[in-house]
């Protein structure tokens, strides 16, 4: 029999506000324990949350960019739960009235475009950090108490890992552009929960889901969906029925494991928060929102594509992280042709960040130094080879490119007579060469350019060359 | 509306983090049927068209600026805390 | 005549004239404390040292800028948190919980350069109507020690009452400020609900707490209302409205004034003694020119069900951060996590906190969310309406404070639907979020009684103006319990 793969996202997005949800603490991540808190962190008797303003406005911004609608009246409930990692033993969240509502990502899977509909969006607040012990006991952390969230619920539309990796692809781009977070896995400003399910193809019913969790980058949700897909297809094939469970992906060996088996439904007993008042939301407020959204990046690749005569892979590749996507862009401001610093971007400049493990902003390259070298090898005053050199200084310590190229003295020769007079004292020593290029030998011309490039340090311009070379030659 | 077992109590004690002896539990299920039993009085009034009341006034959009202000000193949240280690909150083992 | 006896004003004077010091009037207090309270029980803690180094540091203050408050020692039940000074809500929870920091209403008598002389005996958590339910006394009566102050603030009113202090604050959820000041004899004042801050005070049934001023005149609770009352940035469901002088209210003209005196109020279950006290005062203002005609709030019969699913659901809520972990009381001996939270919680908390969690857990839970919590606030809408109605038509509503005078301690401990039902005549305010204040319109059998004039939102000014006008026109507020000259 054959499975389709049914999976839904719950993706959990830390805002980049400077103080918390309710309470006026920092919330910069990577403080030391515990400094990064205010009395009502704490939940001490009597303290009452108030909300940040630019929290609301962060997760409607993320909910428009989502194309979700945004709720005219919104409000905060109270959700129910002991935890020592939860002060008030409640997390203030949106029950039934989320902020945006209805939204949907497209995505593109093997040249096919799909739209992957989001449920849900709403605000929260983070829960502290426990950090279990070798004793046995645990720590609190309340740094992260507090801190804003939002949290994107997707419908079950995602019909293969590959789907998921594309869908979390393009949530994270827009989410960065957007600018209401850092988007950084690693840091924890981005996690990402799949509830993940089989039917046979044709059924309409949902099958029974199970929630992974524990998924700590896009690679882990991908492979992770992937074994339960295939652990839930074992299951069934061999007789069994799928049990609702909770599981986590196990990073080592990348099989999912047993967290426990799901009862009845939890009973958070939501209330509405009494002490936070309703949220009106009017046309005016989504408008000023809207207008602090940037262009999003299907908006650029269109324009990339139509405007700037990228092929659809570039535009694409440039616009994954905003970073990119703006150097891109500042780099054809001054000046650079657009083809020429996309391969750049893609080719020198992305592998230099991988093997460096880099952020773009962590180097010296500025889009006005690319720019300055890409207009260098433009107008033929370096070659591809030479610009290797200054790109290497460019992104090491930064610069203008004419200003390396002179003082390093990388300007490719290109007056005739020069390169002409470099050309017979090398005919004149390597006479056999001349007679095997007669004899049929074409290698026996890239052996004398080589040699002609050696005695110039790799400056002479290339195409002039070749075209002198065999002027020479048919003199002799 | 239905007799209040003491197992239900008991349930109910255990979501509300309240260990609780048969006798006690006992004792408040005799207590809360009364307050049930008082409460049942509101299923005569018709609510059909009525909205909730959640808050006493009806203020809307109250909201601070994103300004943070000077922390809670940790020294001085410790000095509640029973128990701690290295500037953390200690909790016993969890199940 | 002692100072103990005086009025804000009178004392204001004679800080002026230099005739007496902040640092006298604080020993005072202390003094009458010392000598009453061993019988009366009011406090839970007096902080001597600070007062009167505060004292000290106040008379070095120049006359100039010195309010209507200046000086003057206040009381505060133990549920409004007090930096450095330990609150404990009445609760074996919090028996050795130190706040890092200060209610708001704390700041703003602070302010006014009030003195705080101590915290006061309350119900657990604010749990009761009695002041029995205090994990650690019982207050007692100044007007009979085998009688109960009332509740929730008993403490707060008790201590007023016997002179200890002439200004206390009290809280109130479902009468707990206007009923206990009916029964000692005193003004106490619930003001629209998000008149006052509810920042550090912890936290009952939040959309219906409410702290309000308990003093022995009503000048001297306008005095102490403006002084706390306001918007703060720290609780969003405070009020933006401008908090007017209401010492300016107390004009005495009351003419043409209209009143509307629910049958409720004055029907099955209220005694005889206390209508005949409302129907004596309602005489009293019309001879002041005021009218009133009977009036009905149909939905009142539904309040205290209401009130007390809606009071308990926010109070399980309300409740669950008291875990053991952070701050309170922690269980010794446990094997983990969960053992800490039931010990801990099982352990500090009294059996009546503990009935209204249950009652509150089963109110929200999947089963009875709807039947109960949500029916609740529905009814809380057509109740709230009630009023909305009569306010169209009326200034003020007027009933009795509370259906009798005050229980013997022991009397209802056992006989909590009487109690519960006894709220009717109170926690409506609540529900609905107008102000009401009580003032002392009789006594029977050497028990006062109080009048309760419940006025439309944020209009605490004409109920100052009608309880000025009555108490000027009576004198039940001149009399003073036996206990009072030291008896």
């Amino acid at each position: 029999m054959n499975f389709e793969t049914v999976v839904g996202l719950e993706v959990h997005v830390e805002l980049k506000t400077d103080s918390k949800i309710m309470s006026p603490s920092h919330a910069h991540f990577g403080a030391e324990p515990n400094m990064n808190i205010h009395v009502i962190d704490l939940a001490y008797p009597g303290v009452l949350p108030v909300m940040n303003e630019l929290a609301v406005d962060f997760g409607m911004k993320a909910a428009m960019a989502l194309n979700c609608e945004i709720a005219p009246i919104t409000n905060f409930d109270r959700k129910h739960y002991f935890y020592p990692d939860n002060p008030k033993a409640y997390q203030i969240s949106q029950d039934d009235r989320p902020i945006g509502a209805n939204g949907w990502v497209e995505i593109e899977v093997d040249g096919k475009k799909k739209k992957i509909r989001i449920e849900r969006v709403h605000l929260e607040e983070d829960a502290g950090k426990l950090t279990h012990t070798d004793e046995g006991h645990s720590l609190v952390d309340l740094n992260r108490q507090g801190v804003p969230l939002i949290e994107i619920v997707t419908e079950a539309d995602v019909r293969s890992p590959e789907e998921a990796y594309a869908f979390l692809e393009k949530l994270k781009a827009i989410i960065q552009y957007t600018g209401v977070s850092d988007v950084r896995m690693e840091e924890g400003s981005l996690r990402c929960d799949a509830n993940i399910s089989i039917r046979p193809f044709g059924q309409e019913e949902f099958g029974t889901k199970t929630e992974l969790k524990n998924l700590n980058s896009f690679n882990f949700v991908r492979r992770g969906i992937a074994y339960e897909v295939d652990r839930q297809v074992d299951v069934l094939l061999s007789g069994g029925t799928i049990e609702q469970q909770t599981r986590r992906y196990d990073e080592a060996t990348g099989k999912t494991l047993l967290m426990r088996v799901k009862g009845p439904a939890n009973d958070y007993r939501f209330i509405p928060e009494p002490d936070l008042t309703d949220i009106h939301i009017d046309e005016a407020w989504i408008e000023r929102v809207r207008a602090e959204i940037p262009e999003l990046p299907d908006a650029r690749k269109e324009r990339y594509i139509n405007d700037l005569d990228l092929p659809a892979y570039d535009a694409m590749v440039l616009t994954l992280t905003k970073d990119m996507s703006d150097f891109f862009e500042a780099t054809v401001t001054a000046g650079a042709d657009a083809k020429l610093a996309s391969n750049w971007l893609m080719g020198e400049v992305s592998a230099y960040l991988n093997a460096e493990a880099k952020e773009l902003d962590a180097t010296a390259l500025t889009p006005e130094g690319l720019a300055s070298m890409i207009k260098l090898i433009t107008d033929g005053t370096i070659s591809s080879k030479i610009a290797k050199k200054v790109f290497k200084e460019l992104i090491d310590n930064g610069g203008d490119a004419a200003d390396i190229v002179k003082e390093k003295g990388l300007v490719q020769i290109s007056d005739e007579g020069t390169l002409r007079t470099i050309v017979t004292e090398i005919l004149d020593a390597n006479e056999q060469s001349i007679e095997d290029f007669k004899n049929g030998k074409e290698r026996a011309v890239g052996f004398l350019v080589g040699q002609i490039m050696k005695a110039t340090k790799g400056q002479a311009n290339p195409p002039l060359v070749n075209k002198i070379l065999l002027e020479e030659i048919a003199k002799r | 509306m239905t007799q209040l077992t003491i197992d239900e109590v008991k349930r109910h004690a255990g979501l509300a983090r309240i260990a609780m002896t048969d006798a006690e539990a006992e004792m408040f299920a005799e207590q809360l049927e009364d307050m049930i039993g008082f409460s049942n009085k509101l299923q005569e009034v018709d609510t059909e068209q009525v909205a909730t009341m959640t808050h006493p006034l009806p203020l809307y959009n109250v909201l601070r600026k994103d300004i943070p202000t000077d922390a809670l000193d940790r020294e001085e949240m410790l000095k509640s805390v029973k128990e701690h280690e290295d500037g953390q909150i200690k909790v016993p083992t969890i199940l | 005549m002692t100072l103990f006896k005086k009025t804000a004003t009178e004392l204001q004077s004679l800080l002026h004239n230099r005739e007496v010091s902040v640092k006298e009037l604080t020993a005072e207090s202390l003094n009458r404390i010392e000598k009453m309270d061993g019988q009366v029980q009011a406090f839970l803690s007096t902080n001597e040292d600070q007062a009167l180094s505060k004292a000290e540091e106040l008379d070095k203050l120049p006359m100039d800028g010195r309010g209507p408050l200046f000086g003057l020692p206040i009381g505060l039940k133990d549920n409004i948190v007090t930096k450095g000074i330990v609150t404990t809500a009445a609760s074996k929870m919090l028996e050795d919980f130190v706040p890092v920091y200060d209610a708001t209403v704390v700041d703003k008598i602070n302010e006014a350069g009030m003195v705080t002389i101590g915290k006061l005996n309350m119900d657990e958590f604010a749990m009761g109507s009695t002041t029995e339910r205090s994990a650690f006394k019982t207050t007692h009566n100044p007007w009979n020690l085998e009688y109960v102050p009332g509740g929730s603030s008993g403490g707060s009113a008790a201590a007023v009452a016997a002179g200890e202090v002439a200004f206390a604050l009290g809280s109130d959820t479902g009468g707990s400020v206007r009923q206990p000041a009916a029964f000692c004899g005193v003004v106490g004042m619930k003001p629209t609900y998000g008149r006052v801050s509810r920042s550090g005070l912890v936290a009952f049934a939040s959309s219906l707490d409410q702290i309000g001023p308990i003093t022995r005149n009503v000048e001297d609770n306008a005095l102490l209302l403006s002084a706390i009352a306001g918007l703060d940035p720290k609780d969003s469901s405070t009020s933006p409205q401008a908090v007017p002088d209401f010492r300016a209210a107390l004009t005495g003209d009351i003419k043409g004034l209209k009143i509307g005196v629910p049958a409720e109020y004055l029907g099955e279950g209220v005694s005889a003694e206390a209508k005949d006290a409302v129907m004596d005062a309602l005489k009293v203002l019309e001879s002041l020119g005021a009218e009133w005609e009977e009036v009905s709030l149909p939905h009142s019969k539904y309040a205290s069900p209401v009130y007390y699913v809606i009071s308990s659901s926010e109070a399980s809520s309300n409740l669950a951060r008291f875990d053991g972990i952070r701050y309170g009381y922690r269980a010794e001996g446990v094997q983990n996590l969960e053992e800490l939270y039931a010990h801990s919680r099982s352990e500090a908390f009294g059996t009546e906190v503990k009935k209204r969690i249950l009652f509150g857990m089963y109110a929200l839970g999947a089963a009875h969310h709807e039947d109960l919590y949500v029916k609740s606030q529905k009814v809380r809408t057509l109740i709230a309406q009630d009023f909305a109605n009569l306010f169209e038509k009326y200034d003020v509503i007027i009933g009795p404070s509370s259906a009798t005078t005050a229980y013997k301690i022991g009397e209802k401990l056992e006989d909590p639907l009487t109690l519960y039902a006894n709220d009717i005549l109170t926690v409506p305010i609540n529900l609905a979020g107008v102000p009401a204040i009580s003032v002392p319109c009789g006594f029977s059998n050497g028990l006062p009684l109080g009048l309760q004039i419940i006025g439309k939102h944020y209009d605490e000014a004409t109920l100052y103006k009608v309880a000025h006008a009555y108490e000027q026109a009576t004198d039940f507020h001149t009399q003073t319990p036996v206990i009072w000259e030291g008896k």
